[in-house]
């Protein structure tokens, strides 16, 4: 079982303090964020390296949800995103999984579905950095010719 | 729509289609009177002149027969005058052989025969009467009948006390004058006369120029009064056929004709009611009116019963079409609804999700090993606090949405502009945040109330707001919306920063189902609808549009009178329905 480290990222304030809160209880390290742009300097400052998972919602004012996906995704190409979304915005959700996000959750939605998901994706994301540091030593090893 | 509406719609045009087509009925029927009355005096003139062209021929064939038989009469005395010697005619047996002769000849139209002498002395007679010998030296008709080669008396009593004429021819022997006197039966003469009828008034008479009767009158009638006076007067021709209209004894409009008889020393009269004359022209236009009252009261009847069919389908129509527009309205404020509807799930889904969470975590906390614990209990009293607080925003949310998307209420009411403003402000709101366009207000305080309403105006409010957010592309964009008073008028203005309407377009806008947005996402109802609805509360809309600077519609609406309907209802009223 491995330690999944989150963002939050919602402009809702109130939900993203008691979500924080519930993961924090099931061992999950979590950060929060309450728009767009803010998710970015967060992991732009903590370093992608540090969070596996970023919980984020479609519906924001200013900086969308797609937008901070793209945005995501382009500077830490690693970093899974689960899209968290309303009924009427579904179909963003599904244009966010053609964009790369991992997958999606209706709000409101259940903890315990939630953790799971985190941990598919945080579990993707350190195979993922796995190959690639494989690959650097395969690379590594073919340069030294052994 | 209620039942009241419906049924105005259907007795209003009743009414007056009705009253049109009757009156266009009417106004067909005019000329036809006009026509009928107009051709119905032409022929009463026409056959005016045909009655009397008849009159006069009649008259002037039973004038010859009068005169003929006046002048056979006298041919006859004449005749026997002559051709037999004076010493016979002197021989009363030979006189009432001669006597018997003619009255066998002529139907006894020959009363009696007499042979007077020069003295005035009947020296022979053959006759009913025992007149030999008689003096008529002193008789009104001697003088004459001496002066005369052939004398026709007047009709008198004379010695036997009956009416009667006589007949005189001279016959001249040696030196002395006889004349030869035969008198002609009254009854006889008469009934040439008397039966001379036309119609149920029309009799004939003969009178002299003295006024006296020379034959009986069938009705009574009196002489000294015009036209008889006239013409006895000498006022009128008496010389040829007159005809003139004038009045019998009972005052009775009349045609009456004359003719002269006997070298113009008579008068043969007629005289007949001139309805009885022109009946035939009276029960023409009884016909005639009759027929034209026929085709009137058939042609009114048909109008009435076609314009009521007519009518009924107009209300039909009417109430269709009523039905229709309210059902426009309806969809499109559905379709507004929809539109606004994202942005509500939304604005709904969180405080749900902030509730369910909240419930999640306490449950996290009672599965602590202390749940007492006083961090515990202090952070279940914040998590119940925070349940409380969102599903008082979920409340609120519901509430703002149910008052929009309940039943659209078409009856009038004084609304104030900027009330409205207010409340659809705060249902896009959301929209608003999302779209990051910032909505800016310039309401003129105490703005006076308009007539309208109130969730009509609401919807052209929504729809105006909802376009010109939609309007803006670019964040940063900003929705104004104005109200003030100006002269008589209350105006709206919204206003946006947005991409502008094409040349092109701005005249479709207001069209049904014109729209530029993507399929699935505009009905093109919206502005078409609020026409409508501004239309109906006697205002305008105008559109002013420059691309890439912006789009202003500008609603203007008529101020309401003091003395206008209710006030509009408030808010928490709404709520509670």
């Amino acid at each position: 079982m491995i330690e999944p480290s989150v963002l939050v990222v919602d402009d809702e304030v109130q939900f993203v303090e008691t979500l924080v809160k519930r993961l924090a209880k099931r061992g999950v390290k979590v950060s929060a964020a309450h728009s767009g742009q803010q998710a970015l300097d967060v992991l732009a400052g903590s370093g992608a390296t540090r969070t596996d998972v970023v919980i984020l919602d479609v519906k924001m004012p200013g900086m969308d949800g797609l937008e901070t996906l793209a945005a995501i995704k382009e500077q830490h190409p690693l970093v899974e995103v689960i899209m968290l979304t309303g009924h009427a915005t579904v179909e963003s959700a599904i244009e966010g999984m053609k964009r790369g996000a991992f997958d999606y959750l209706m709000k409101p939605c259940d903890l315990e579905v939630l953790m799971a998901k985190l941990n598919q994706a945080a579990v993707k994301k350190r195979e993922h950095e796995t190959k690639i540091l494989e690959a650097r030593a395969t690379l590594i090893s073919l340069r030294r010719g052994d | 729509m209620t039942t009241t509406d419906a049924a105005d719609t259907r007795s209003y045009p009743v009414g007056r289609v009705r009253s049109a087509v009757t009156g266009l009925t009417l106004i067909v029927l005019a000329p036809l009177v006009i026509t009928g009355a107009i051709n119905l005096q032409q022929f009463q003139k026409v056959y005016r002149a045909k009655v009397e062209n008849e009159l006069r021929g009649m008259i002037e064939r039973h004038s010859l027969i009068v005169d003929s038989f006046i002048d056979d009469r006298l041919s006859d005395v004449r005749v026997i005058a002559r051709e037999h010697p004076l010493e016979r005619l002197a021989e009363p047996p030979f006189l009432r052989r001669v006597l018997s002769l003619l009255r066998e000849e002529y139907h006894g139209a020959f009363v009696d025969l007499g042979l007077v002498n020069s003295e005035g002395v009947q020296v022979a007679y053959a006759g009913p009467f025992n007149l030999e010998m008689a003096d008529y030296s002193s008789a009104a008709w001697f003088d004459d009948a001496m002066a005369n080669e052939s004398f026709i008396s007047d009709v008198f009593a004379g010695l036997r006390g009956s009416p009667h004429f006589i007949i005189t021819t001279q016959r001249v022997v040696e030196g002395e004058l006889y004349l030869l006197k035969a008198t002609i039966d009254f009854e006889a003469f008469n009934a040439l006369v008397e039966n001379i009828r036309i119609g149920r008034t029309g009799f004939a008479f003969i009178i002299n120029l003295n006024g006296e009767f020379q034959t009986n009158p069938h009705f009574e009638v009196a002489l000294n009064r015009p036209p008889y006076i006239d013409v006895l007067d000498g006022g009128l021709r008496s010389d040829r056929i007159t005809v003139i209209d004038g009045e019998d004894l009972l005052g009775r409009p009349s045609i009456f004709t004359f003719a002269p008889l006997k070298q113009g020393r008579w008068l043969l009269c007629y005289q007949q009611e001139l309805a009885d004359a022109m009946d035939e022209v009276r029960q023409m236009s009884r016909l005639a009116i009759a027929a034209l009252l026929i085709v009137s009261v058939g042609a009114l009847a048909i109008s009435l019963v076609m314009s009521g069919k007519l009518a009924v389908r107009l209300a039909a129509a009417d109430h269709e079409r009523t039905v229709m527009t309210h059902q426009v309205i309806e969809t499109g404020r559905l379709a507004s609804i929809g539109e606004l509807a994202a942005g509500i799930a939304h604005e709904i889904n969180n405080p749900v999700a902030i509730m369910v969470q909240e419930a999640g975590w306490i449950d996290d906390l009672l599965q602590d090993p202390d749940p007492a614990s006083d961090d515990n209990l202090a952070e279940i009293q914040r998590a119940v606090g925070q349940i409380r607080t969102q599903g008082d925003r979920c409340k609120e949310i519901t509430y703002k949405l149910l008052s929009f998307a309940r039943k659209t209420d078409p009856s009038v009411r004084q609304v104030v502009l900027n009330d409205a403003v207010d409340e659809v402000i705060g249902l896009t709101s959301q929209k608003t945040r999302y779209a990051n366009v910032r909505i800016a207000t310039e309401l003129q305080p105490n703005l006076p109330p308009i007539q309208a309403s109130p969730t009509e105006i609401q919807q052209v409010l929504l729809n105006l707001v909802n376009n010109a957010i939609d309007a803006i592309e670019r964040p940063g964009g900003t929705v104004t919306v104005v109200t003030r008073a100006e002269g008589d008028a209350v105006l709206l203005e919204v206003r946006d920063t947005g991409k502008g309407i094409p040349e092109a377009n701005l005249a479709r806008i207001f069209d049904p189902f014109f729209t530029t947005k993507p399929v699935g996402q505009g009905t093109g109802l919206g502005l078409s609808i609020c026409y409508g609805i501004v239309d109906k509360a006697g205002g305008s809309i105008t559109v002013e549009s420059e691309i890439e600077q912006g789009t202003t519609f500008t609603v203007s609406f008529p101020r309401s009178k003091p003395s206008d309907g209710p006030p509009a209802a408030t808010a928490n009223e709404r709520e509670g329905q």
